[in-house]
């Protein structure tokens, strides 16, 4: 099959949407720029106009309702944000509006909106620009939150998104954007609400969001040549979620890491392992391990930030404690420096 | 009814100002029932009244046209009973049970019906007015000619989101209308303790906006107001902003007076009183000729469609336990 970029996954799915169904349009800030939300937008405006795709004032809280009301009309509005921090100034609309629009209706009403978030990493960003917020997204009940991680699921969970009758809010990894794999050409939509065995294993489970599934499967490729057998599960969907093949995973393996590319104090990993607890407590090994950001702002300096990031190596030193491994010797093993894909300034 | 602004025949006028008289008296009559029964303690939703506000509410929407839509606040009983005409839902909501129109979900504060095309409620100052402009934002898409009419209060004036909203729906010239009801008073709190400008008019004229402002009780001049807004708005596809002033008789929320707590003065009361929107509806339609008989007739209907609303809504059942978890996702 036909290999693509996450990025150019994205641009498809918007690019055959936006083509199957008039009501589909996209806004944001510097979606039509030169940049094109880092080509994820591109051809869009060319070929459908400036009615369907446009620059908004510099206005999240205003944008956001606007993005609601024209939902509640059978518009279906694409939001863009080149960064999650800038969705923060629309928390009043997610919290207050978007989400208990269609409860407060008494179910009359549907609310058919896709946010799309990136998420940085990298290159000095800093606390402003590098945070991800799907688990306070996650909390709130009626709105949905996806992270995919393949090209496939980026293009495959863009479509459902899109067609899915409620808000959504879809968190895409800046790096993700430069990784290629398989996607179809056809408009195929990728169920939400389902996991995805990225790499099936017998040892132990590791559940991972977003970014931190490509250090899971080096994780896993690493530990692999000692033996171990990693089984990577991607929920892709964690609200609301389906945890059908994480609970089944953890049954088999007896053990379970969750990689959360998130902060982990009230998070979403503590969602994993409180679920796991709940339902796999006879089977567990071991008690489950959470790992995510450290709990600080998100530091500039290179050698700080490094810190703060989770990351392979992390996973396999956690996996090497539940299985009561020696520490495996790393030093000719060669980890992602994407750095250097990466050169600023943003 | 709609459009009849210039050459209206007396019959016409007539036919409008009952059409008013009507809209007033409903809630007027509703909340009054509202006040009668809340201390029951059987309408566990906090109420923000309309009492005061009838002559903006009925003018504006007896202007709307019929695939108008309209959005509001948590003061929305007016624009709910103007636009709807309907009580069991209404009061069916008040009371908490299934065949409000929220299911019992929404309460007072976040009533609306799509259905009829009151499309939104918010009770938090401003948040709703984004959405309207996103609703006018679909209807110029669809192209089809439906206007969007959003009420708000002068508190919302001092948000951010409205000037995030009104500076896009000017940008993008989107059909809609802005209706600011100004009472004065953000709760408790005096317009002149939180406005640094004079004229919220002069300055959102300056956004491309047509303004229009008025301080009558006078619900048809409200009404004519607004038509002429809207005619002006279709000639120069421009959004409107009306700055409709009014006297909330009322505590902020609740059923009661609250002169008693200094804030403001009952003198100022009694002078709005003597223009009470009622008041001044009713002798108008004594002069267009009705005579007092038919318009009891009329009142008694209206009285008896509320009282039948209320036994209605007490009868109706609570929302069962598995509306709960209904209608959180589609
Ligand atoms: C964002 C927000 N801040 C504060 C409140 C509390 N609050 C409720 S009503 C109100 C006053 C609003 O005044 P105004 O907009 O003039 O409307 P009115 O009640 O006079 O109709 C305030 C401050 C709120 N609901 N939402
Ligand atoms: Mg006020």
């Amino acid at each position: 099959m036909r290999r693509i970029t996450f990025q150019e996954a994205l641009n498809e799915a918007l690019m055959q949407e936006m083509e199957r169904d008039s009501n589909v349009f996209v806004y944001g800030l510097d979606v039509t720029d030169h940049k094109r939300i880092f080509g994820s937008t591109k051809g869009l405006v060319e070929r459908f106009g400036s009615e369907r795709c446009f620059i908004t004032p510099l206005s999240e809280d205003a944008m956001t309702g606007m993005g609601l009301g024209a939902a509640v009309n059978g518009l279906r509005p694409v939001h863009i944000h080149q960064r999650v921090d800038f969705l923060v100034l629309a928390m009043n609309q997610l919290l207050n509006m978007v989400s208990n629009y269609r409860y407060l209706s008494g179910g009359k009403v549907k609310v058919p909106m896709v946010i799309r978030a990136v998420v940085g990493r990298g290159w000095g960003q800093s606390a402003q620009h590098s945070k991800s917020l799907h688990s306070i997204f996650a909390h709130i009940p009626g709105l949905k939150v996806v992270l995919p991680t393949t090209p496939r699921d980026a293009k495959g969970l863009l479509i459902s998104s899109i067609r899915d009758d409620n808000p959504v809010i879809f968190i895409e990894h800046r790096w993700l954007y430069f990784t290629s794999g398989e996607v179809p050409r056809e408009p195929k939509p990728t169920p939400l609400e389902q996991g995805n065995i990225l790499n099936t294993g017998e040892d132990i489970t590791v559940v991972a969001t977003s970014w931190m599934n490509v250090e899971a499967l080096k994780a896993a490729e690493v530990l692999e040549k000692h033996g171990v057998s990693v089984e990577v599960v991607d929920p892709r969907t964690i609200a609301p979620l389906n945890d059908d093949l994480i609970i089944r995973s953890v049954k088999k393996t007896g053990h379970c890491i969750v990689a959360d590319n998130d902060w982990v104090h009230c998070g979403f990993s503590g969602e994993i392992a409180a679920r796991v607890a709940e339902k796999c407590f006879n089977e567990l090994k071991s008690p489950v391990k959470r790992i995510g950001f450290a709990h600080a702002p998100c530091p500039t300096t290179r050698p700080l930030e490094n810190k703060f990031y989770p990351n392979a190596i992390d996973i396999i030193r956690a996996v090497e404690e539940k299985l009561k491994l020696e520490p495996i010797d790393l030093s000719n093993e060669e980890f992602y420096s994407w750095e250097n894909r990466f050169r600023g300034p943003f | 009814m709609k459009n009849s602004f210039f050459g209206v025949t007396k019959m016409d006028r007539t036919r409008l100002n009952i059409e008013l008289y009507k809209k007033e008296y409903l809630i007027r009559k509703s909340e009054e029932t509202i006040r009668k029964y809340y201390m029951d303690d059987e309408m566990k939703t906090p109420v923000h009244l309309s009492v005061g506000e009838e002559a903006i509410v009925s003018g504006v929407i007896q202007a709307m046209g019929k695939r108008d839509q309209v959005f509001g606040t948590y003061r929305n009983h007016g624009i709910y009973l103007a636009k709807t005409g309907e009580t069991d839902k209404f009061f069916a909501e008040l009371y908490g049970k299934k065949d409000g129109m929220g299911k019992g979900k929404a309460g007072s504060m976040h009533m609306f019906l799509p259905e009829e095309n009151f499309m939104g409620s918010s009770a938090i100052v401003a948040t709703v007015i984004p959405v309207a402009v996103g609703a006018a934002f679909a209807n110029k898409y669809k192209k089809n000619k439906n206007l969007v009419f959003v009420f708000f209060g002068d508190g919302a004036l001092e948000e951010g989101v409205f000037w995030e909203s009104l500076n896009f729906a000017c940008l993008k010239k989107l059909p809609i209308v802005f209706i600011c009801e100004d009472n004065g008073l953000a709760i408790h709190a005096h317009i002149k303790d939180r406005q640094a400008f004079k004229s919220i008019t002069d300055i959102v004229s300056k956004f491309g906006c047509n303004v229009f402002k008025s301080e009558s009780t006078d619900a048809e001049v409200i009404y004519n107001l607004t038509v002429e807004a809207v005619k002006k708005q279709r000639r120069v596809n421009k959004p409107s902003f009306l700055h409709l002033k009014y006297y909330r008789y009322l505590e902020h929320v609740g059923v009661n007076q609250d002169f008693q707590y200094g804030y403001r003065s009952e003198e100022e009361f009694k002078k709005w009183f003597k223009v009470d929107p009622l008041k001044i509806q009713r002798r108008k339609l004594l002069k267009l000729g009705l005579i007092e008989k038919e318009i009891k007739e009329l009142e008694k209907a209206i009285d008896e469609q509320v009282e039948k609303s209320v036994e209605f809504a007490k009868k109706s059942p609570f929302p069962g336990e598995e509306e709960l978890l209904s209608d959180v996702y589609a």
